[in-house]
């Protein structure tokens, strides 16, 4: 898969390479895709607001002159729903089945990188990781278990509370230090990770080319970035936002916007303008017969990326 | 169809079916699989040669046992030697490297229940290095547990005996345990004949059809329990005996799932672990309570698990006998009331389980030595019907062209060696089926007898147990590996998923073949007969059987 995976980049790359112009359309084009001007039809409802407090802007992340990432409207839709991080029943059901399995790929690959022993129960020990966007902190709790140091931050208050609530539970992870802020704000902090996570974020953040930059500044040099998301396919509208908002009600309608998803194409590309070269990518399928999730080499519908920032 | 599926009941387990069953699955799905082994998580073991060196460089570090029990500082019990290799324990609470933070009393996995399934449990946890950083506490006022407890060689057999599957002796290797079973009496058989007393079938099975060296294992209940004892002992591994019983569990419903309360943040109780009262007085807190406390499970009880069940109205005799030759075979046959079955136990012993209407068990088990005797020997021999005629479907007959390869397929019908003497007591059982509707829920885990109680024929029970035993230490490693809460619910669902499978397949077999045997008609007979026929000389069912029966092999052809 690497070499396939590899192949279609350098020819994206050659071609980009070779005509400017195309690459500045495609540019552009993202630019477009992502911006906060959206049709209005674009803009989410919440689906049910009777069962859900209301939506409420998060306070606490201030505007600053530095560009932003956040989406307000985005960040609307996970406030509303933010009591219910740990329900693996709830509406964040998807992230807590597709955990085991994206963890499995950060456990591969960042093990590989950092030359850490595949067999050790806390193979991280020692290493300094950022989750961006953590939510409830559903990535960061297993994280810390492996032996990292766990930063996680998100824009979204609520959220924090959440995440530092349960992570008091557990000895093994109340050593998380969680945080409201964004991954500009950290750059601008001049902190810097071993590993920058940032998985199922790019979709909702306002401009993920300058997002990447930030992750990217946040990783040391010879760091790893790993970023998962939605590809923006006919196959991930259908299944990710008709089956998995509409038909299955696993998510709240209105969670994903289609037009804000990125291609893996779009991504590696973006990611080696922020100076990180994506080495591996794999995609998760879900089987519906044993209702898990598994890795794949069908980056069509979601995928996982990492990378690792140029010396 | 159902007689052949019968012939299974006596060696079937089926201990990898469900690992295999989901790996179809997944290569359905449209990942093609090489290419994603680079992804897969490490396997849970290292590659052999590098793990027997460990296991190598282990068995020398007497002297990290040594440091062990010398770092613990609350002694429960005095410390006591184990006969099996004179190495120290101490029940002790935490022993952990210092800087190791966790409170007294604190443990990742208490298993209720030190039987022999509970300390599989917990030596298949020290072995694998995802594990075997644990701190484990292992709840059992049996004396076994802590006392001094030496079984000699020149003992005769206890009577409760296990017939191990190729599989679970694997499983032992693995674990570090089969070498302490071989330090006392087993017997191996590689050979089994099956019949009944129509006298129209016969079958016989021979290791050799399989290319395997043996068929089973046929090993007394205590040194089984007394080997993972010596295992586990031997192990560098974090464990605390509470030489007591559970008595109540405080299960902490909140920490699966964070509820609004109306201050607007969620979340309340102690965190997910769970309290565990003992009947001393004392008590403890894990994160994983694995209910290994037999068919009369507590914790499955406090855990609220139903169960499903049914007694047979049948008993089973056990004993120990011996013959005036070596028994090298294990031999079953089908009487009207219920098979008998003679198991080889070496040093020209041989173990009975016998099953019977309740009144006969009765008299059977009091009756004079010598007439119980006669019975035995009559049954295995001339009582309730002839020998069977190989010639009847034999050689030259209808199913010859399909003979293949097989070389026991030439084999003739044998009559077992005569039973001279008895060395045990007789000890009866009543035959019953209870299996429980769940394995797991939130930070609760049922294995073992708990899970699942068959008969005692033949020893087969524990061989599930086992089963369970090493899958849920595989799937609690691979939780670890991606830091996963090793109580959580979706974790425990996993091996739940697993293990129900092979377990439910195993009872309907046991459940099938009590029915198909409780009745005497004819025509059923004649089936029962022409299915063992074809068991012998159609080789590749015959070897599906074997595999099977073997536990290695999710289920045979025809099934
Ligand atoms: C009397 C008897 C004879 C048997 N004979 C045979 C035979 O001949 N062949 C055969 O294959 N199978 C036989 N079986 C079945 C076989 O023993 C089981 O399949 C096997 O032992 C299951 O092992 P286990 O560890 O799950 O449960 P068990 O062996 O039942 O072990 C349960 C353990 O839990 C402990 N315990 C129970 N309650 C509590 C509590 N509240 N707190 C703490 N600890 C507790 C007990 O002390 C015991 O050590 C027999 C069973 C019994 C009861
Ligand atoms: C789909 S959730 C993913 C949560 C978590 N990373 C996981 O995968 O389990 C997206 C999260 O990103 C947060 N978020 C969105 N935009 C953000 C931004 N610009 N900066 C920081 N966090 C953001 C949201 O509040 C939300 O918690």
């Amino acid at each position: 898969m690497a070499s396939k995976l590899t192949n279609r980049l350098r020819a994206l790359y050659t071609a980009t390479n070779q005509h400017r112009i195309l690459s500045s359309h495609t540019g552009a084009q993202t630019a477009f895709l992502f911006s906060s001007s959206r049709l209005a039809s674009d803009v989410p409802s919440l689906s049910n607001p009777s069962s859900a407090p209301p939506p409420q802007i998060p306070q606490s992340v201030k505007t600053s002159s530095a560009p932003s990432s956040l989406n307000q409207n985005e960040l609307a839709k996970f406030a509303a729903i933010a009591e219910t991080w740990w329900n693996s029943e709830g509406p964040f059901k998807p992230l807590h089945a597709i955990n085991p399995t994206r963890l499995a790929f950060i456990r591969s690959t960042l093990c590989r990188h950092f030359g850490r022993d595949q067999y050790s129960p806390k193979p991280f020990e020692g290493l300094k990781f950022v989750d961006v966007g953590c939510g409830g902190g559903i990535l960061s709790e297993p994280l810390a278990r492996m032996g990292a140091t766990v930063t996680g931050v998100d824009a979204v208050e609520k959220n924090i509370n959440i995440a530092r609530l349960h992570a008091d539970l557990d000895p093994s992870t109340s050593t998380i230090e969680y945080c409201c802020t964004t991954a500009e704000k950290l750059v601008e902090e001049q902190r810097t990770f071993d590993a920058v996570i940032a998985l199922e974020v790019i979709e909702h953040v306002a401009n993920p080319a300058e997002f990447c930059k930030s992750l990217a500044t946040l990783t040391v040099s010879n760091g790893a970035t790993v970023i998962s998301t939605i590809n923006r396919s006919m196959r991930a509208y259908a299944t990710a936002i008709i089956a998995a908002e509409y038909l299955l009600h696993w998510l709240p309608k209105g969670t994903h916007q289609w037009s804000s998803f990125l291609t893996p194409e779009e991504l590696v590309l973006i990611l080696q303008r922020a100076s990180v070269s994506v080495k591996e990518m794999a995609g998760f399928v879900f089987n519906p017969l044993t209702g898990r999730w598994s890795l794949s080499d069908d980056i069509g519908v979601n995928f996982i990326a990492f990378g690792t920032k140029n010396s | 169809m159902n007689s052949l599926i019968v012939i299974l009941v006596r060696y079937c387990i089926c201990t990898d079916s469900t690992e295999k069953l989901s790996l179809l699955f997944e290569g359905g799905m449209k990942c093609r699989r090489a290419e994603l082994t680079r992804y897969r998580l490490c396997p849970i073991r290292p590659p052999r040669n590098q793990w027997y060196a460990t296991l190598i460089e282990d068995s020398k570090c007497g002297l990290i046992n040594r440091k062990f029990a010398e770092t613990v500082y609350r002694l429960k019990v005095p410390r006591r030697n184990f006969c099996a290799d004179g190495a120290s324990t101490a029940p002790s609470s935490k022993c952990g490297p210092p800087g190791y933070d966790a409170k007294v009393g604190h443990y990742d996995v208490a298993i209720v229940g030190g039987g022999m399934v509970g300390m599989a449990l917990a030596c298949s946890l020290a072995s694998m290095p995802l594990t075997k950083h644990l701190n484990v506490a292992i709840i059992d006022s049996n004396p076994a547990l802590s006392g001094r407890f030496c079984i000699k060689k020149e003992d005769p057999p206890d009577p409760r005996v296990s017939t191990v599957t190729p599989a679970t002796i694997s499983l032992f290797k693995e674990i570090g345990a089969w070498k302490y079973v071989e330090q006392h009496r087993h017997a191996y058989f590689d050979k089994m004949q099956v019949w009944d007393y129509t006298g129209l079938g016969y079958t016989r099975y021979n290791a050799r059809d399989v290319n395997k060296e043996v068929l089973g294992c046929v090993v007394e209940n205590r040194v089984l329990h007394n080997s993972l004892l010596s295992c586990l002992q031997n192990a560098e591994f974090q464990k605390t005996i509470y030489p007591s019983r559970l008595l109540n569990l405080h299960l902490n419903s909140s920490s699966a799932r964070v509820d609004s309360t109306s201050s607007g943040l969620p979340l309340h109780g102690q965190g997910p672990s769970v309290k565990l009262d003992l009947i001393d007085g004392g008590s403890l807190y894990a994160k994983l309570v694995v209910g290994a406390d037999g068919s009369k499970s507590r914790v499955r009880e406090l855990a609220g698990f139903k169960t499903t069940g049914w007694n047979y109205s049948q008993n089973a005799i056990i004993c120990t006998v011996k013959h005036s030759v070596e028994n090298q075979c294990a031999w079953q046959r089908f009487l009207p009331a219920g098979p008998i079955a003679l198991l080889p136990m070496d040093d020209k012993f041989s173990n009975i389980v016998w099953t019977m209407n309740p009144n006969e068990a009765n008299d059977r088990r009091v009756m004079q030595e010598d007439d119980f005797v006669k019975d035995v020997n009559n049954a295995l021999d001339y009582g309730y019907g002839p020998h069977p005629k190989s010639s009847m479907f034999g050689n030259g007959g209808i199913l010859s062209w399909l003979k293949a390869d097989v070389t026991s397929a030439n084999e003739l019908f044998e009559v077992p060696p005569k039973v001279v003497n008895l060395t045990s007591d007789r000890l009866v059982f009543p035959l019953s089926l209870m299996h429980a509707n769940n394995y797991a829920s939130n930070h609760v885990a049922l294995i073992g007898d708990s899970a699942h109680t068959v008969h005692p024929l033949a020893g087969q029970g524990v061989n599930l147990g086992f089963g369970d035993a090493f899958a849920l230490s595989r799937v609690i490693a691979e939780g670890i590996a991606v830091g996963t809460d090793i109580g959580e619910v979706s974790l425990m669902r996993k091996y739940e998923a697993e293990r129900k499978a092979a377990n439910i397949a195993m009872m309907a077999v046991l459940d099938g073949f009590q029915k198909a045997y409780s009745v005497d008609f004819g025509p059923l007979n004649i089936l029962r007969a022409a299915a063992f026929h074809g068991a012998h000389y159609i080789s590749p069912l015959k070897r599906s059987i074997i595999s099977y029966a073997s536990g290695e092999q999710k289920l045979p052809l025809f099934f």
